[in-house]
């Protein structure tokens, strides 16, 4: 409280009082303010697509949950005399699932080497070079990705392998190449910050230095890179704009990596425009994003899960 | 402070005379070394330090920080080559072959040339994994002997009672004093010829620490140990030689109780009395 200096205090007192106040009373309750600020935000935002999400569910025609994530069957504007409009998601489930598993395989293992390569093969290189590659990479926006893959990749595949060449093959590659920044960056911090007197304790052993790679930095390093890991698809898995302009779009289970398909995020994108607010389709759409919403948390409860563990087993020296 | 100190810490101190060299005294050593000097980047760490490492004793290599003793041990099992910009001229004979002679296996070198280090450092596996990682990695396969290898080398480290329930439980549950016996035991399992000891015992508390020198004592007749120390006493109580290092020189070398009780350089002299360092 900036109260007035009592008097016989001199004034160079009270300007300290008051910068005082000004420092940390005032600082104080702007971070306060901001931190609320972003949890009602979060709050808000899981609330609204919650009461949206389960819309679908509720009301004279409800969805049945089950059939919603089980059926494949996906018709949102069929009529009444084919049967009524059919919301089930399964397609898109698998369909995602599929394209960032996809993306994972592809990405991992070479995100994994590459951090063995900056962090224990070539440091030097790798901090000057590698690292701000990197770096920029993780800037480039989704979209130049999705337009790459259009005018590179999908021609690319339509003349290698036949078909349309937008496919589940093509979503995959355009977001390993997307995932492959962030897994290699925390792979190569989780090497970073393994202590040096594990290298040093197995060269004195006489092991030579891939010996000590795999042996004792990588699984020493193991719960850090498979966050990289979950964090990397679960950006694959919420990534909608680049997946959408080049996997197909086409309504069909994932069966073959050249067939196009389609996933969570790319079918809200192309229909939200085309729904009217509070049909059942419109309604469908919320549901699907409360999933992500769902499968999301889902992949942070295992990033948390594998975070800590990391320090109970006294991984840290 | 005599004039005298004030002229040495200004310039490094010239190398010990050849005259006193005790390179003679020492028959059959297993270590030779020949004006040895150590350069990072353009600073120099080891200046001209040549010595004879007897056989199956212990030597300790005593002075102050940043003397040389540790950039010396790692130079007997090309530790130092990890480090970039390091230059080493000189010869160093192990058996009588030069240790950075082009046919020297450097892996087979530090097999034959263990080491224990400062601060405990066992890797994040099972008390079992961690002493015969030098055998697996050697790509030793057979389970009896890798079996024997470990209740035989943690009985030499003096662990082997305290573990022998949990030898697959992660070694990261120990004591301090604990694990760094383990990475004794470590050393020990595969078979070196010797132990390099860089301050084993620095981050220990009294007991742990006397339970390691009893060790090094146990070890002594069986393994060269090269042991670092800032301990003057611990010199004393578990060395048969020692070697005292200053600002990259060697300035005395001599059995124990001759350095301790007769030191011939004033340095030496002012250093172990405590009046310096």
């Amino acid at each position: 409280m900036p109260d007035l200096p009592p008097s016989g205090q001199s004034i160079l007192r009270s300007a300290r009082g008051s910068s005082h106040f000004l420092r940390e009373t005032l600082g104080r309750y702007y971070a306060t303010l901001c931190g609320d600020l972003i949890i009602l935000l979060t709050v808000t935002m899981v609330a609204f697509i919650t009461f949206k999400g389960l819309a679908a569910f509720t009301g004279p025609h409800p969805l049945s949950p089950l059939k919603f994530l089980f059926s494949s069957h996906w018709q949102p504007d069929a009529g009444p005399d084919e049967g009524g409009p059919q919301f089930g998601t399964l397609v898109f489930l698998l369909g995602s699932v599929s394209v960032s598993g996809l993306a994972v395989l592809l990405a991992a293992p070479l995100a994994i080497a590459a951090s063995i390569l900056i962090s224990v093969i070539a440091p030097r290189a790798g901090e000057n070079f590698f690292r701000p590659v990197l770096e920029l990479f993780t800037g480039i926006p989704s979209v130049v990705y999705g337009w790459v893959g259009l005018s590179l990749l999908v021609p690319f595949i339509r003349n290698q392998f036949g078909g349309l060449g937008f496919s589940l093959l093509a979503g995959g590659l355009v977001l390993a190449l997307m995932i492959l920044p962030t897994i290699t960056t925390l792979a190569t911090d989780a090497l970073q910050n393994l202590p040096g007197s594990l290298l040093e304790g197995s060269y004195a052993l006489g092991a030579t230095r891939w010996q000590t790679i795999h042996r004792i930095l990588l699984p020493a390093a193991r719960p850090r890179i498979l966050i990289g890991v979950t964090l990397g698809m679960t950006r694959a898995f919420g990534e909608a704009l680049a997946v959408q302009m080049v996997i197909g779009n086409s309504v069909r289970l994932p069966d073959s990596l050249l067939n196009p398909m389609s996933t969570i995020t790319s079918v809200i994108t192309m229909d939200m425009g085309n729904t009217v607010k509070g049909s059942a389709w419109n309604n469908a759409l919320w549901s699907m994003s409360l999933l992500l919403l769902a499968i999301t948390f889902g992949f942070i409860v295992i990033i948390k899960r594998l975070g800590p563990q990391d320090t109970k087993n006294g991984n840290h020296f | 402070m005599s004039g005298r100190q004030d002229e040495q810490t200004l310039h490094p101190p010239r190398p010990m005379n050849p005259s006193s060299s005790p390179i003679a005294t020492i028959t059959d050593p297993i270590v030779e070394v020949r004006d040895l000097n150590l350069y990072y980047a353009a600073s120099q760490a080891l200046r001209g330090i040549s010595l004879d490492i007897p056989r199956k004793k212990v030597t300790a290599l005593i002075g102050p920080s940043g003397c040389g003793k540790s950039t010396f041990i790692r130079c007997l099992n090309r530790m130092n080559d990890l480090i970039d910009h390091v230059r080493i001229e000189g010869e160093i004979k192990l058996d009588g072959q030069d240790i950075h002679d082009g046919s020297v296996d450097v892996i087979a070198l530090r097999r034959r040339v263990g080491m224990v280090f400062q601060k405990w450092n066992p890797f994040p596996k099972s008390i079992y994994e961690n002493v015969i990682y030098g055998l697996r990695v050697a790509g030793v396969k057979e389970r009896a002997l890798l079996d024997e290898t470990v209740e035989k080398s943690l009985r030499r480290a003096a662990l082997w009672d305290e573990v022998k329930d949990r030898l697959h439980q992660s070694a990261m549950g120990m004591s301090g004093g604990q694990m760094q016996r383990l990475c004794i035991a470590r050393a020990i399992a595969v078979a070196p010829e010797i132990i390099l000891m860089d301050e084993p015992c620095s981050a220990l508390d009294p007991r742990s620490t006397s339970r390691i020198e009893e060790l090094i004592r146990e070890l002594q007749g069986e393994y060269t140990i090269i042991i670092v120390t800032h301990n003057m006493q611990q010199a004393a109580r578990v060395s048969d030689f020692t070697a005292y290092f200053y600002l990259g020189s060697l300035i005395e070398y001599g059995l124990t109780k001759r350095i301790f009780t007769t030191p011939r350089r004033k340095e030496t002299e002012d250093y172990i009395t405590g009046r310096f360092g």
